[in-house]
This record gives C-alpha cells, sequence and structure tokens, in this order.
C-alpha cells in the first residue's frame, strides 16, 4: 500500500495561537505563520499501542484509585467513537484522559483549591478503542473550579482528553465539556474556538439509553480525528 | 444547492492546561497510579547508533522559561526506520522512536535520553513508482517541489503542549554535526530565511564522554522557533 496524505488541518475550526481572552496565550502564542509541510514518513507515522502498556482497570476512574471507598461524585460513563474526517472509525487509538475531583480540585502538586483532595480518586485513565473505534471511561462528574484569568472566572466541568490517531499528524487533545452547563458560555477557553459550531461539539451529550439505571448517568462524546486521502496509484483512486 | 460531501470536521483543540501531567505523566503530579507510565523509554535496550542526550528549555515571549510544557518525541532509529507498520523495514526489539517528556517545575529544563536517527526516506521513495530524476527538484520560489521526494537529514518530530498553548505546536530538531545533510533537507530549505533555519538545529557538546545536544524553543520574539503545519 503507498502510504497517502492526510487532509490538511481546518484552521478556521481551530482555536488561533494568540487569543487574548484567555491571558496566558499572549506570551506563549507564536506570531509568525506556521510553515507547511508537505507531509513526509516523519508526519504520516506515529507510535502505536497495545494492550501490553495499560491495565483493564485503566479506564475504571472509579476503581482505578480507590483506597476506602469510592470516590465522591455523581457517578458518570462517558462513551463514544473516534472517528476521523471520512467517518471511518479510528481503532486501536489510544485515549487518555484526566480530570478534577467532584469538588473541583486536581489530584497535583500543583493545585491549592480550597476543596478537598479525595482519597479515593486519582482523577487519569487511559484506554484503547476497539476496532469499532469505540471507547468508554468509568468515573465521576468533575466539579467547576475558579481560576485566574479575568478576576472572577470559573472554568465549566470539563474531562481533558488526549487522542493519538494513527499518525503524529492526528494527534490532539481537546477538553469535553457537558450538556447544560451554563459556564459554558462564559468561559475564554471554550471561546478560544472562534466557530460555534465546533464548540458545540466539544459539548457531550446526556446518554439516557447508555445510563445504568439506579447506578450511572452516561455521557456520548464522539471525537473526530483528521482524515486520509484515498491512495493515488497508477492514476487509479484506491482506499475508498 | 449543491450537493453535501458529508465529510465530518475535526475536533476542535483546547489546551492541554496546567495540570496535563495528572493524565499523561501522573508521577509528575505526585502520585502513583498505573503499573507503568508511556514514553520514559525511547529507544529501548537494543537500539544500534549513537547514545545521546537531548536537553533545552521553552522560553516565552517575555524570554522566561515556560515550566509547565509536555513534549512528544518522535523519531527514526539508527537506520532511518520509524517503529509503525507503514515505514517499510525493521526496528530494534524494544524500540518505539515515541517519548514524553516534561520539564522541572522550578527551572523549565527537560532533557530525555535516546538514540541519534539516521537520516530518513522520503515518503515517496516508498511507493514504486518514483521516478530517480525528480528526487533532484529544487523548490522554486512559490515553494513549489515536492520535499516529499527527497532523503530528510536526521531528525526529531516534536509536538509540544501546555496552558496557554491552545493547539499542539510542532517542529523539528536537527543536528548541528550534520551540516552536510541538512543543507540539503527539504524541509529546512523549505523556510525561506536563512535566519529562521537556526532554530532549527540543536548545539552538540559532551558530558562525561556522551554527546548532549541543546536545542532551546522560542514561543515568540525575534528568534522564535519554526513551527510547522504537518
Ligand atoms: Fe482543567
Amino acid at each position: 500500500m503507498t502510504p497517502a496524505e492526510y487532509y490538511q488541518r481546518d484552521r478556521t475550526m481551530q482555536p488561533p495561537a494568540h487569543t487574548p481572552n484567555y491571558k496566558t496565550s499572549v506570551a506563549r502564542s507564536p506570531r509568525y505563520s506556521l510553515i507547511s509541510l508537505q507531509q513526509s514518513a516523519s508526519e504520516i507515522t506515529g507510535p502505536v499501542f497495545g494492550h501490553n502498556d495499560i491495565d483493564p482497570i485503566d479506564n475504571d476512574l472509579i476503581k482505578n484509585y480507590a483506597k476506602t471507598g469510592d470516590p465522591v461524585g455523581e457517578r458518570i460513563i462517558v462513551h463514544g467513537r473516534v472517528l476521523d474526517e471520512n467517518a471511518r472509525p479510528v481503532p486501536n487509538t489510544l485515549v487518555e484522559i484526566w480530570q478534577a475531583n467532584a469538588g473541583g480540585r486536581y489530584r497535583h502538586k500543583k493545585d491549592t483549591y480550597l476543596a478537598p483532595i479525595d482519597p479515593n480518586f486519582g482523577g487519569c485513565g487511559r484506554t484503547l478503542t476497539d476496532e469499532n473505534g469505540y471507547y468508554y471511561f468509568r468515573t465521576v462528574k468533575p466539579g467547576a473550579y475558579p481560576w485566574r484569568n479575568w478576576v472572577n472566572s470559573w472554568r465549566p466541568a470539563h474531562i481533558h482528553v488526549s487522542i493519538f490517531g494513527a499518525s503524529f499528524s492526528q494527534r490532539l487533545i481537546s477538553q469535553i465539556y457537558f450538556e447544560g452547563d451554563p459556564l459554558i458560555p462564559l468561559c475564554p477557553i471554550v471561546h478560544t474556538v472562534p466557530d460555534p459550531a465546533a464548540i458545540d461539539r466539544l459539548v457531550a451529550k446526556l446518554d439516557m439509553n447508555a445510563t445504568i439505571p439506579l447506578d450511572t448517568v452516561a455521557y456520548k462524546f464522539d471525537i473526530v480525528l483528521r482524515g486520509r486521502r484515498s491512495t493515488l496509484f497508477e492514476n487509479r483512486l484506491e482506499g475508498n | 444547492m449543491p450537493q453535501e460531501l458529508n465529510y465530518l470536521p475535526e475536533t476542535a483543540s483546547q489546551t492541554a492546561g496546567p495540570y496535563v501531567h495528572i493524565g499523561l505523566a501522573p508521577g509528575a503530579a505526585g502520585f502513583d497510579i498505573y503499573r507503568r507510565e508511556l514514553g520514559w523509554d525511547i529507544a529501548g535496550p537494543n537500539a544500534k547508533g549513537e547514545r545521546i542526550r537531548v536537553e533545552g528549555v521553552v522560553i516565552d515571549g517575555m524570554g522566561s522559561p515556560v515550566k509547565d510544557v509536555l513534549i512528544e518525541v518522535w523519531q527514526a532509529n539508527a537506520d532511518g526506520i520509524y517503529a509503525h507498520p507503514e515505514h517499510p523495514g525493521e526496528v530494534e526489539e524494544g524500540f518505539r522512536g515515541w517519548g514524553r517528556v516534561i520539564t522541572d517545575f522550578a527551572t523549565g529544563e527537560w532533557g530525555f535520553d535516546t538514540v541519534k536517527p539516521g537520516p530518513v526516506r522520503a515518503r515517496r521513495e516508498m511507493a514504486s513508482e518514483v521516478r530517480p530524476a525528480a528526487q533532484e527538484e529544487q523548490i522554486d520560489a512559490h515553494g513549489r517541489g515536492h520535499q516529499g521526494l527527497r532523503e530528510m537529514a536526521p531528525h526529531l518530530n516534536l509536538w509540544i503542549v501546555a496552558r496557554g498553548i491552545n493547539i499542539g505546536l510542532n517542529t523539528r530538531m536537527y543536528f548541528d554535526d550534520e551540516a552536510e545533510a541538512n543543507a540539503k533537507d527539504p524541509v529546512i530549505n523549505l523556510i525561506e530565511w536563512e535566519r529562521r533555519r537556526q532554530t532549527l538545529i540543536a548545539k552538540r557538546s559532551m558530558r562525561d564522554g556522551t554527546p548532549v545536544y541543546r536545542f532551546e524553543i522560542r514561543l515568540q520574539g525575534e528568534d522564535e522557533t519554526v513551527f510547522f503545519d504537518i
């Protein structure tokens, strides 16, 4: 098979580097234009992960750090598929998440927010998508938390998510928000994304069909990575 | 109305934030949770080639070190082969070519041990139809020409995320002792400004018998590092 390039990234939907309402971006944003590369072997390859790298419990944040019992908070499932822009599933790809606990406090030596650490909650998980690109995590719903941007800035409840895809050019980090959260429209980090429809796609939807009755509520969140060109070989299109 | 194309749009990026370590390097956040963290051993014990250390710092627009950055490295082995099913050739048992590096929270310094990669065959040489003459194509004033056709000088691919970085930054690190290969590298030659090319070249020195390459990444300012849209 002839390796083919990925579609160019649609930068009109992605956040620009310099977004003054998110103040930290000001000194950390490159000002020269990015140099566009025709993809080489360096960009169309990327790390491959397998089941030896992780453990089955890694995707269960309710149990993966439990010491004396379950963590405090609203029990949730976050599930969905990793697809590419051609709507094809991305199988066997590593998905990693991290989040604050139900009180909005991170287990991190640099987080000093007054909400308490939960002794039974680590706040991170990881999993591989299955052959259909499907993934799921069990966790507790993270709390909103204040941060220094304006005098009174609060992050909406969110789960950070990291996805590899099949090549270094598909690598992506984003955040999962929750349907109905009134802090979403106020958040300058959310609004680094210039396209309102792209923001809507960062909001997980309540999924009653996936909810476990009397146990755990569910949210659905699909992730889309860059798509890939059909293979051009001897003037014939292959791969579609 | 014309027909719809029905492609899905890529999910929007969001900053990794200040607590990226919890998810990607929990040991650094201050707790132990996984049997094994990922990305701490790039080359493995069996890798051929020269063992090297790479060190540096990421500097912001005020000239201060960025202390909460996370960098991922992607590199070929000493034969120029990536550990990926689509790159023809074999890598050594245990060679992954991928690493995850975080900065010292106090100083912003980062570093990792690996092996020096070899020159990488260009993508289109993997295809059977490549005409040898095409490999000599030069890049013209419009930036045209197929840099994908030519061999690339040894390099590391880097992806940088941090609080305040809205979408991961891609760059490459080249080696200053590869001047001849660098001069012919199709990606370096894509950069019009001679001075900006220098931002991609790490400086070699020796420490206790090990080659150490120093690579400073500047997010802004006169010597802003070249970042790529890949
Ligand atoms: Fe956060």
